[in-house]
């Protein structure tokens, strides 16, 4: 069984809840735990926060959402065309950030890569970033 | 966001009454700030009952206050801490610095 759904949003932080409430709406069908839908709906948060914040330095910008459900296992890819990540090792790390004057913690891919099975992140410089997250619900 | 202030006590609580992310806290920020700066006080307590989710914007926004409280001369804790929302500040450490109960 495979089925899929494709969300175009413009970077405004007021769509930070939508995303991940969409996204959580289409994964029920393969009637997820309330813990598998809280880390999904946070691991899409964190993703979309990163494109306004970093990819479009709060600017606009369209960010493409794109989640397929393969039996058991959610793939999300979350994809914008904003400045790209320099050094991606270093992006990953926890309590790195390049805003701290916006108090923001640096946890964003950590808590990505934990709360999903897999993460992938894609960039090139100038051209945009995609983060490609997999989890299996039990 | 209820927020209470008790002026023998000189005790904050503050009730979030609204989901936590990148677009939430800047509001929430702007707030909290102006009641910290009024008051001053001596314990700041974090009611998170109704919140039912926060990603990692919740992190800094709680690190921010916590480090204005101390350099004010006050502490904070946060309670009523839901699992999802316990995770997030397990993943930052905060637990070793703020008391949850």
């Amino acid at each position: 069984m495979e089925n899929k759904v494709k969300l175009e949003l413009m970077s405004k932080s007021s769509n930070e809840a939508f995303a991940r409430i969409a996204i959580a709406a289409f994964v029920s069908q393969l009637d997820p735990t309330i813990e598998e839908i809280a880390d999904i709906k946070t691991a899409v948060s964190e993703a979309v926060t990163n494109c306004i914040i970093h990819g479009y330095e709060e600017k606009e910008g369209l960010i493409y959402i794109t989640c397929v459900l393969n039996n058991r296992e959610v793939t999300i890819e979350i994809k914008d065309n904003g400045i790209g990540i320099e050094n991606i090792d270093m992006a990953k790390e926890p309590l790195y950030t390049s805003k701290p004057e916006l108090e923001r913690s640096g946890m964003g891919f950590t808590i990505m890569e934990s709360f999903m099975d897999e993460m992938k992140i894609e960039s090139i410089v100038g051209m945009g970033t995609k983060v490609t997250m997999k989890k299996v619900i039990k | 966001m209820n927020i209470k202030y008790d002026e023998v006590d000189k005790l904050l609580t503050c009730q979030i009454t609204e989901e936590i992310d990148h677009h939430t806290t800047e509001k929430i920020r702007r707030i909290l700030d102006d009641e910290i700066e009024r008051y001053i006080p001596k314990r700041m307590v974090f009611d998170f009952d109704k919140v039912s989710f926060m990603d990692s914007a919740g992190i800094g926004m709680i690190l921010g206050r916590y480090k204005m409280l101390r350099m004010l001369g006050g502490s904070m804790e946060m309670i009523n801490v839901n699992s999802n929302v316990r995770k997030i500040f397990e993943m930052s450490g905060i637990p070793k610095i703020i008391q949850i109960k």
